[in-house]
């Protein structure tokens, strides 16, 4: 005998396998759906009724306590890209992303670089850059509101040593969008740089060592190494900072209130305006509407463009 | 001529325990040099002090005769091959063999030229389009291999290139390093803890324990002269197996682990060290099966393995001690036998009771001639 002979079994009646796999299937759906309830409830409550009601809303128009009133259709939607406002604040929130997010990207990525050293104390200077995650935007920008401050702040007392004239940060219309972009780079820079520390420590060391032994330099290693090995986390830090830049409300009502002349009036602030200053629930929803579309594409633009240059391993 | 040097290297990482003590070596140019130990026993980091990855705490390196302490590791002209590969994962096979290049500026057309013998070599030509993860676990050790090979460098460092492989691809490896290694006439120093790799492939072997030097010869050298019990019972496979020997009867009679008696012949108690208590050392090829009337001891069976071509016996009841017998065929016994062996004395390696040293190795020697053709 040269192998064993495996005895073929004879079955007479087929037997009822889907039954029983369809049984299970439910019941595996069933157990599934009982671990996810609590966050479908708490999303349901918190996250998918407003937005519908939002798009409801956005319809009609309202009284003062946000009942509806009078459907509209889209009149809504046509009377905000006819305001002027609206159109300044989109302007205001393009520009803010724009100031804001190499700012934040390009100091984090260094900050990160120069932490992901080895060397005594290191640890000291990782809690002190990514401390200013743990500052409350509401304290950070007190904070920024006296360095900010035309007369008494540092900044500018720093400047007259210096011999240049007082600048009004926050109320000058050529400055107020700058300043708050600095200082939503100051606050923003924590999060950002623990994520790209997170990045840069994930890549393998050998790496480096293989390289060094080639002969390769500190800024070649940054470049063909250090940078397309943490594409993927830059790229989700950039799609982050995106989303965020688009949400800025809380300096913005600390520092300015959307002043000067409207010059740092950004979208989510404006919103909060027309709903609880102005009681224009309608056309408030109808830009909350807007604002979420111009998030959706930005995002989609972002994977499609970003799939292409990130390198996942 | 020598390739590299080290003299009393010492390494320690926190100032006050030695990870390295005192070591002394030197590699032959086109020597392939094995440094072999259990994991733990520091051969890693000496390799990487070599490359010039990790500090030498104190002694002197040298490498083509000049010191090389204070050199970046790119000016050591070697290359290197890690146990993960280190393939860059966001590179083709092509730039991955290349990367070494770039950094040195190396024209184009000998670039081109290079990798294209580089590929041809190594088998890789197929490949180069390639990113890492969309090759095998054995084409990208070929890719770290040909990496090393592009460079050119005289001297080429291998760290357990081997150990992320299945054992039939391990096999084919070792013999392609090797002839890799004799075909450019690389020195080459290659770590792995895998005896079996050190026996087979080194001109010479280091073996290292606790970050002491045990051993260093050929492979042929370890094996029937260990310098130690730690040798003895790393090299080889199955280990040596050990036992404690008394001399009683005025040093006519070995009793080893109270229970095994040898009654000394008089050649035997020429050849015998003086030593009162040894530990004895014999290999699982010495002992021997036989008939009952030529028996020396009958001893307890505790475990079979059939290899096919061979029997691997392991006995028990000697003191607390396992020993293990490789017989030659196939022999149907079965755990709980008590069957007859013959054991020699003048197979024995004697060591010292007290430190493990070698004090004797086995009179009767190993090698037999062959008439080459």
């Amino acid at each position: 005998m040269i192998t064993e002979e495996v005895m073929p079994l004879n079955y007479t009646e087929p037997i009822e396998f889907g039954k029983a796999k369809r049984k299970q299937r439910r019941k595996i759906l069933l157990k599934g759906l009982l671990f996810l309830a609590p966050s479908i409830i708490l999303f349901s409550i918190f996250v998918f009724y407003p937005m519908i009601r939002t798009i409801y809303l956005s319809f009609f128009l309202t009284n003062q306590a946000g009942a509806t009133t009078v459907y509209v259709g889209l009149q809504n939607y046509m009377d905000i890209f006819t305001s002027p406002i609206f159109l300044k604040s989109l302007k205001s929130t393009f520009l803010f992303v724009l100031y804001t997010l190499p700012g934040t990207i390009i100091l984090s990525l260094f900050l990160a670089v120069i932490a992901n050293e080895k060397l005594k104390g290191i640890d000291f200077f990782r809690m002190i850059f990514s401390s200013s995650m743990g500052v409350s935007v509401a304290a950070a920008s007190v904070f920024w509101m006296f360095l900010f401050h035309p007369s008494i702040g540092f900044i500018n007392r720093g400047l007259a040593a210096l011999g240049i004239a007082k600048i009004g940060w926050l109320t000058d219309p050529h400055w107020a969008l700058l300043s708050v972009s600095i200082s939503t780079i100051w606050m923003n820079i924590g999060f950002t740089f623990l994520i790209l520390l997170g990045g840069l420590q994930s890549i393998d060391s050998h790496l480096y060592e293989s390289a060094a032994i080639d002969g390769a330099g500190y800024f070649y290693k940054l470049r063909r190494i250090t940078l397309p090995m943490l594409s993927p986390t830059l790229f989700f830090v950039m799609t982050v900072s995106v989303i965020n830049a688009f949400q800025t409300f809380g300096q913005i009502d600390m520092l300015t209130k959307g002043g000067p002349s409207n010059e740092t009036n950004l979208i989510v602030y404006g919103i909060y305006r027309e709903a609880f200053v102005n009681y224009q629930y309608g056309s408030a929803s109808a830009e909350a509407i807007i604002l979420f579309i111009i998030i959706l594409i930005m995002t989609l633009v972002q994977f499609k463009v970003g799939e292409r240059k990130v390198h996942y391993q | 001529m020598k390739q590299v040097e080290m003299i009393d290297i010492s390494k320690s990482y926190d100032k006050q325990t030695n990870v390295l003590n005192d070591i002394n070596l030197s590699i032959n140019k086109g020597e392939f040099f094995v440094l072999v130990g259990p994991s733990g026993c520091g051969k890693s980091t000496l390799l990487r002090m070599v490359a010039g990855l990790e500090e030498i705490t104190s002694g002197l390196l040298t490498i083509n005769g000049e010191p090389a302490n204070h050199l970046p590791p790119k000016e050591r002209k070697l290359s290197m091959v890690f146990q993960n590969y280190a393939l860059y994962p966001h590179l083709t096979v092509e730039q991955n063999i290349l990367f070494g290049l770039d950094v040195k500026k190396v024209n184009k057309e000998e670039r081109k030229r290079r990798l294209k013998e580089t590929a041809e070599m190594i088998g890789l030509t197929d490949l180069l389009k390639r990113k890492p993860k969309e090759l095998s676990g054995g084409q990208r050790q070929r890719v770290a291999l040909a990496r090393s090979v592009v460079s050119r460098a005289p001297l080429c460092l291998m760290d357990e290139p081997l150990s992320n492989l299945d054992a039939k691809l391990r096999a084919q490896m070792r013999i392609e390093i090797r002839r890799l290694q004799r075909q450019l006439g690389l020195t080459m120093i290659y770590v792995t803890h895998d005896q079996v790799e050190a026996m087979t492939m080194g001109d010479r072997i280091m073996v290292l324990n606790e970050g002491k030097v045990q051993q260093v010869g050929k492979p042929i050298t370890l094996y029937n002269e260990p310098a130690n019990t730690f040798v003895a019972s790393f090299i080889g496979s199955p280990k040596m197996n050990l036992g404690q020997a008394e001399l009683l009867a005025e040093g006519k009679q070995l009793i080893v682990e109270d229970k095994l008696q040898f009654q000394l012949s008089a050649q035997d108690r020429i050849h015998l060290p003086p030593h009162q208590k040894t530990t004895i050392g014999i290999r699982a090829e010495h002992l021997y099966p036989a008939a009952n009337h030529e028996a020396t001891h009958h001893l307890e069976v505790a475990g079979v393995e059939h290899l096919g071509n061979e029997t691997l016996i392991v006995f028990e009841g000697i003191g607390d001690q396992l020993w293990s017998a490789k017989w030659s065929g196939q022999w149907m016994v079965s755990p709980g036998d008590v069957v007859p062996v013959s054991i020699s004395v003048e197979n024995f390696c004697f060591f010292d009771a007290e430190n493990g040293r070698l004090i004797k190795p086995a009179y009767k020697g190993q090698s037999q001639e062959v008439v080459a053709q």
